[in-house]
């Protein structure tokens, strides 16, 4: 399974909201069953929106700034930011088409 | 999961079909006890894991798509996923069920920022707060006493007098200090801009009304099947389970259904075990009488 790049408290600014990119970001942590249920598909949305969309996790353990930042008081979340701002937020452990559909009618 | 091990084992051609990655429900339960064989609790995602690599041991082929549709196509059945479509001589559904949402103002808008249904995941978000589970079943009681690991105070709201848990869960949940339960309660709303602040109640036996200050609430108030991808009629129970007989076949000859999506009383690990092996060896004989 290809991995997935980890995004962290300080690296969030320079990777996620100075992106050119769109990005994609899983937050998530290790206690989490769901998170690692979501974590496939997440790699599979990486490969399929290569070029157009930037992917990466978030582990709430260790980056609890940013988490608290956005709110997040339920994972796996998986949030998309478009030009330094949250475009969607989808809570829970998702198939992969829900994520599809979002993804396709924001890009 | 154990359906596919043994028809796999038995050597049957067989695809196990998983909209995410193997585990369901299992998944978000942090503790089993009472699977057998494991002396020491197992954690649901390490025991999932083992019997998903227990499983590819027997060669098991396992995609990750999500069945949208299942019909009759001449004597085979077609299921539809969201990527291909397959024919097959015979369909084990194991397809479990979800939690259900009661509908109250607030439980939706605030799902993720307060509310969840997966105590296990968002549990360790609630450090030295105070939340509520709504429910009185095993899931509700047994995720109360593990969110006292993090939470000041957790109240379970159960709408009726006593509990449904097992005894032993039970005997936990009440020699908590951490926990508190309010008897005969229901929730009516949540409250909370951002995140959630409160939750009314009301007493269901005074007509009397209380807010809580709480900024987490946790449902476990049932379970609803996944089992809305029928294109042909197949029995259920009035709450959508699939009825089967004692060899799990459903009222449609050549399917099968196994686990949570069962109409049946008891939904654990173990049950569906069971029942998957009971399915495969089933489908077994089912397929041996359409060859001979």
């Amino acid at each position: 399974m290809a991995e997935i790049s980890q995004v962290t408290d300080s690296t969030f600014e320079q990777e996620v909201l100075k992106s050119d990119l769109p990005t994609l970001v899983d937050f998530g942590a290790a206690w989490c069953g769901p998170c690692l249920m979501v974590a496939p598909i997440i790699e599979e949305l990486a490969k399929d929106y290569q070029g157009r969309l930037k992917v990466f996790q978030l582990d709430v353990d260790s980056n609890p700034a940013t988490a608290a930042k956005y709110g997040i008081f339920s994972i796996p979340s998986v949030l998309l930011f478009k030009e330094g701002k949250v475009a969607t937020q989808i809570v829970g452990a998702m198939p992969k088409k829900h994520y599809v559909e979002k993804l396709d009618s924001i890009l | 999961m154990t359906a596919g091990l043994y028809a796999a084992r038995s050597r049957i051609d067989t695809l196990l079909l998983e909209k995410l990655t193997p585990g369901g429900q299992v998944m978000t339960t942090a503790m089993v006890e009472n699977y057998p064989g494991f002396e020491e609790p197992i954690s649901g995602p390490d025991l999932m894991a083992r019997m998903e690599k227990q499983a590819r041991h027997f060669d098991l082929k396992i995609e990750i798509q999500q069945v949208e549709r299942i019909s009759r196509e001449r004597d085979l059945k077609k299921v539809v996923t969201d990527e291909q479509q397959y024919l097959a001589r015979a369909v084990i559904v194991a397809t479990g069920a979800e939690p259900k949402s009661l509908g109250i103002p607030g439980e939706k808008e605030l799902r993720g920022r307060g509310v969840s249904y997966c105590a296990t995941c968002d549990g360790p978000f609630f450090q030295e707060k105070e939340v509520a589970v709504i429910g009185g079943g095993d899931s509700a009681v047994e995720e109360a006493i593990y969110l006292t690991r993090f939470a000041k105070r957790v109240r379970i709201i159960h709408r009726r007098d006593r509990l449904r848990a097992a005894k032993l869960v039970q005997e936990r949940a009440l020699s908590n200090e951490k926990v508190e339960i309010l008897w005969d309660t229901v929730p009516i709303r949540i409250d909370g801009e951002q995140l959630v602040q409160s939750m009314d109640v009301k007493n269901v036996k005074t007509g009397q009304e209380t807010k809580l200050d709480v900024s987490g609430v946790f449902f476990y108030v049932g379970l609803k099947p996944n089992s809305n991808f029928f294109d042909l009629h197949i029995e259920t129970d009035e709450e959508g389970f699939l009825r089967t007989d004692d060899n799990m076949r459903t009222s449609v000859d050549g399917i099968y259904a196994v686990g949570d999506v069962r109409s049946k009383m008891l939904r654990q690990i173990v049950t569906a075990a069971g029942e998957g092996a009971a399915a495969a060896f089933a489908v077994e004989k089912y397929l041996e009488n359409l060859t001979s």
